[in-house]
């Protein structure tokens, strides 16, 4: 086959450029930066600000048969795509998804049908590559419809593994996934890795919240009391911080063995449980404090839990909604009433 | 690991249904199977409502309200009166 000529130049595309437009080089290891960058967004640390320039880039000298993946913007996914190709050739067609990864992009729409025709044509792949298959990660169908990007382009759309650790053994079986990588998972690891940003994403309001029980412990009859600041205040404060800790990394690392299927019942049960350890401690010793302490331990534990929702793999908007509306006015009412019983029973 | 029953919202019409499996490739939850050169739905429950055996399908035999089963984004909808809230910029950075 001869090599392909640039429509708009003329030019012979050479191996790593396109009508004289160079094709970025990029290697498959990770560097010190790379990996200090993917722990600060697993963090929530300028995560929304963490993208590569979009357009077409090289991986190993690949050849114009070589295959194309199709991939985000953000960083980390993009540089999961290329360590996952190390010691194979081919070439990567990132889109602009606004720095959103594969998955939340497509449900966005900016990793989509458009985006993608659109990235085609400016990259001029047509001419930098001889064969007619787009790799598009599976994770991006809910964007991107096949048979339109085909009509559109006349690159047919083949969809990759779910995740990108199973490329190499997809493209070395001719891009044929098995079941298995058709799969989406949420093992224990991968529900501990976005535990972080949950975490990071609302700790200023359980710290708040606490702040604001812990002020409210000094107000008795008579007035204003420090001393119980210093005692009935931090205990409850610590209660409160316990309980969106308890729902925002311990319900989510228990998950698959909590009783329910509702996230804000695997929450509020988790927090409860946590709540009579504390009795059993005696962190809490009278009634009303047990009480007290397992109403605000559930509630956060269960506002946690729901909130676990858009970081799991597996749940639909339609039971997210149905659960949300009950869920928050009895979570509301048990936060309230925990708050009550704590600074009126003692 | 399940979320709840009974609620997804995924429809598909065997009358147009040309088998063509699009739907089996792209479900990340192993909802279709294709028999007899026709789709079937075989685990409806795992549905989480993704979208894209509904975009992908040619023939426009699958429907179903696609979106993001995410609490945050529900409850920031809710407060905004924004529907179409899902992960990125706008939701989750504002919080």
């Amino acid at each position: 086959m001869p090599a392909p000529e640039c429509s708009s130049c003329g030019a012979v595309a050479p191996r790593t450029a396109n009508c004289g437009m160079p094709v970025v080089s990029v290697n498959s290891t990770w560097s010190w930066r790379d990996w200090l960058g993917a722990a600060r967004v697993r963090l929530n640390l300028g995560r929304m600000c963490y993208a590569v320039t979009p357009g077409l880039y090289a991986i190993g000298r690949p050849a114009p048969d070589a295959p194309v993946l199709v991939t985000a913007n953000y960083k980390l996914t993009f540089d999961h795509v290329r360590r996952a190709m190390h010691g194979m050739a081919g070439w990567l067609l990132v889109l602009d998804t606004k720095g959103i990864n594969v998955w939340c992009a497509a449900g966005k729409g900016t990793f989509g049908t458009d985006e993608l025709i659109r990235a085609v044509a400016a990259t001029g792949l047509a001419h930098v590559v001889t064969h007619r298959t787009l790799i598009v990660p599976q994770l991006g169908a809910p964007g991107v419809a096949a048979h339109l990007v085909q009509q559109q382009t006349g690159f047919r759309v083949v969809y990759g593994p779910v995740r990108a650790t199973d490329l190499p053994a997809f493209l070395a079986a001719g891009m044929q996934a098995t079941p298995a990588m058709r799969r989406v998972t949420f093992d224990l690891r991968d529900r501990l890795l976005v535990v972080p940003v949950e975490l990071a994403m609302w700790i200023k309001y359980a710290v708040l919240l606490a702040l604001l029980l812990a002020l409210l412990s000094g107000v008795h009859g008579m007035g204003y009391d420090l001393a119980w600041v210093c005692s009935r205040g931090l205990r409850a404060a610590g209660l409160v911080l316990l309980g969106f800790v308890v729902g925002g990394a311990v319900t989510p690392a228990l998950l698959p063995w909590l009783p329910g299927r509702a996230f804000a019942v695997k929450g509020a049960l988790t927090g409860i449980v946590v709540a009579l350890l504390c009795w059993a401690l005696g962190l809490v010793q009278t009634g009303s404090e047990v009480l007290a302490a397992t109403l605000l331990l559930g509630a956060m534990a269960s506002f946690m839990g729901l909130q676990f929702t858009g970081a799991s793999t597996f749940t639909s908007l339609s039971g997210v909604r149905k659960e949300t509306r009950i869920a928050l006015p009895l979570q509301s009412a048990a936060l309230l009433a925990g708050i009550i019983i704590w600074l009126v029973a003692r | 690991m399940r979320y709840l029953s009974n609620i997804v919202t995924l429809e598909l019409d065997d009358s147009r249904c040309i088998g063509c499996g699009r739907c089996v490739e792209v479900c990340p939850h192993a909802v279709f199977i294709v028999a007899e050169g026709t789709a079937r739905i075989v685990e409806r429950d795992a549905c989480m409502e993704c979208g894209a055996c509904a975009r992908n399908c040619p023939v426009d035999a699958i429907s179903v309200r696609a979106g993001v089963g995410c609490a945050t984004a529900v409850i920031y909808g809710m407060l905004t009166g924004k529907e179409t809230c899902t992960c990125g910029e706008s939701c989750c950075e504002s919080m």
